[in-house]
């Protein structure tokens, strides 16, 4: 479909493009600089597109209310491990699916692809009893153990495959006739030539960790142990009334970060995506 | 690790029949690590998946109260009551409507900027970062800020107000409800399914425009005829995974509407939540979770069946 397109078209593509773009961008512009807003200011219209008067109370006010920066923490560390175990968990799996022959590999690849149709939406009440009577509830336990091994890294376990499967098998022949073992093999060759869907699992683990919320609202009950998600909606004044500005703050703090990281690597996030096993 | 034992090697076997094979023969060795490489996964996902399921269906049969310790045997009777429960109807029309009316906005949306960032013209990267950029905002945040902007006196009806337009109050109205839900949540994933078309539209050869060009069909005739097809693969995937995240919808409910007004946006995951762990009936709860997972199930199937009606090829 690329073809020369005349001067018109163009501006008229860029014209719907900018349109389109506005429900995309506005929402996000509109939380920071309303976070930096005295309450008064968010409401008015037409709505000031950079704050008139700038403060930063508001961000002051959400740690005065919450532990916040606990709560930081903890979806920070529930991520960065989800992560790591998603990543080790799927690439071994992946690469064996894929690379070696054993006995019952395609059952047993059936059985763990079956896990693509039982979301933990399905079984949180059976996962809530089983880690209640385990005493880990009100623990992260359950947010760390689950999605490293159930629906999520089942897909990042079938993208590891599908990666691996295209590779070239040459150098992983030449290494094994230099007498490498199946794990040097797999360690020092395979892993380092995969980086990218590593990169595209750890991007989607991260981000599916980073946003649960039925989960922690399920299995959390003290302030200190919440994620972000949880944290960011129990900015309430005394009448259960949201407090706009403190609540924009908290959400400012919890979204820039990963966008700025994004806009940073936004190639290998889009790319890495996009060139993965996902593509049919 | 691959210390086979070499002083039994086939010179010290002396006169034996046949030289002695050792046990671990690189074909042995190779099945071994087969399996120890799968088993995180394999038994994680039997503890965490597969254990789960079947327990579900056991809850399913049972009355479980924690406030009151008991967990008794109830036969069907929490199916009884699912075929009773007045809410049902209305619970499966809100997943429906959010999952159809998710499903069609999404694809359509993403096919359409994936087609538009697709021509040759400057900027294409920034502008498919910025439609990308909403996937990495935390979801929470992301719907809080909707929240306020679909409030009565918010950014979007102030925006109606200037093109003298009274808006409606968008997630207090019956139909409005859903509708706000199902477009807060297009604009937050679309990004997704753009990037994906977008692969698959750079995969369709140039050859095939020029060849169709020149035979003299229309732009609108080239992409029904070429692009769509050639695409299918992605297009079926894209729905799979669009219709089955559709249905674990959650967080955008729980903030932005609660499930109202009335039950119009109480989907199947909201209504279970409701019932297992605020009105603390787990049995039911759990029968709830059967409904889900049989939806998901159907669905999943009835499209990887579809394929082969309307999926143009299968690499």
């Amino acid at each position: 479909m690329s073809r020369d397109l005349s001067r018109r078209t163009k501006l008229v593509l860029y014209g719907v493009l900018l349109v389109l773009a506005i429900p995309f961008v506005f929402p996000t512009w509109w939380m920071v600089t309303s976070s930096l807003k005295p309450v008064a200011d968010i409401f008015a219209f037409p709505p000031q597109l950079l704050p008139v008067n700038p403060r930063l109370d508001a961000y002051q006010r959400v740690f005065e209310l919450q532990p916040f920066g606990q709560q930081y923490l903890n979806s920070l560390y529930i991520a960065l491990v989800v992560t790591v175990g998603t990543l080790a968990v799927s690439a071994l799996a992946g690469y064996a699916f894929a690379r070696i022959r054993f006995r019952g590999q395609n059952v047993l690849f059936l059985i763990v692809l079956a896990g693509l149709l039982i979301p933990s939406e399905v079984t949180i009440v059976p996962l809530f009893q089983m880690f209640f009577k385990l005493g880990l509830i009100n623990t992260h336990w359950p947010l760390i153990l689950v999605p490293i091994f159930g629906a999520p890294s089942v897909l990042a376990t079938f993208i590891m495959r599908q990666f691996f499967i295209s590779l070239p098998g040459e150098l992983e022949e030449a290494a094994r006739v230099d007498g490498l073992g199946r794990f040097a093999t797999f360690w020092r060759i395979a892993l380092p030539l995969s980086r990218p869907a590593l990169g595209a699992v750890a991007i989607f683990t991260f981000l599916h960790s980073w946003n649960l919320y039925l989960e922690p609202i399920v299995f959390l009950s003290s302030p200190e142990k919440f994620t972000l998600p949880q944290a960011l909606t129990q900015f309430a004044d005394a009448y259960g009334g949201p407090m706009w500005d403190v609540q924009l703050a908290a959400a400012s703090m919890t979204a820039l970060p990963v966008l700025v990281v994004f806009v940073i690597a936004q190639k290998q996030f889009v790319e890495g995506l996009a060139h993965t096993g996902l593509k049919g | 690790m691959t210390q086979t034992d070499t002083r039994v090697g086939p010179a010290a076997a002396g006169p034996a029949p046949g030289p002695a094979r050792p046990f671990w023969t690189s074909r042995r060795r190779d099945q071994l690590t087969g399996y120890l490489f799968v088993a995180p996964q394999l038994l994680g996902s039997a503890v965490f998946v597969i254990l789960p399921l079947v327990l579900v269906v056991w809850y399913s049969l049972h009355e479980w109260n924690v406030l009151a310790g008991t967990f008794d045997f109830v036969g069907t009777d929490n199916y009884a009551a699912l075929a009773d429960d007045p809410n049902l109807g209305a619970v499966l029309r809100a997943t429906g409507l959010f999952s159809v009316g998710l499903v069609v906005l999404n694809l359509g949306l993403a096919l359409l900027l994936a087609v538009l960032l697709n021509q040759k013209l400057r900027g294409t990267i920034l502008f498919r970062t910025l439609f990308f950029s909403p996937v990495v905002v935390s979801l929470v945040a992301w719907t809080i800020v909707w929240g306020f902007l679909l409030q009565d006196n918010g950014g979007i009806n102030g925006l109606l107000d200037t093109l003298g337009v009274d808006g409606p109050n968008w997630l207090r109205g019956e139909g409005t409800a859903m509708l706000s839900v199902i477009v807060v949540q297009v604009f937050k994933n679309v990004g997704l399914n753009m990037v994906l078309f977008l692969a698959a539209l750079q995969g369709v050869p140039a050859e095939l425009y020029e060849a169709a060009e020149v035979d003299g069909a229309s732009r609108m005739r080239q992409f029904w005829r070429i692009t769509v097809p050639l695409i299918s693969p992605t297009i079926l995937l894209t729905s799979i995974i669009t219709v089955v995240g559709s249905l674990q919808v959650f967080a955008q409910i729980a903030v932005l509407t609660q499930g109202g007004p009335g039950t119009s946006t109480t989907v199947l995951v909201y209504y279970l939540y409701q019932q297992a762990f605020q009105f603390h009936h787990f049995g039911y709860g759990a029968t709830l979770s059967i409904v889900l997972f049989a939806i998901v199930l159907a669905l999943t199937v009835l499209q990887w069946q579809m394929r082969k009606r309307w999926v143009f090829h299968e690499s």
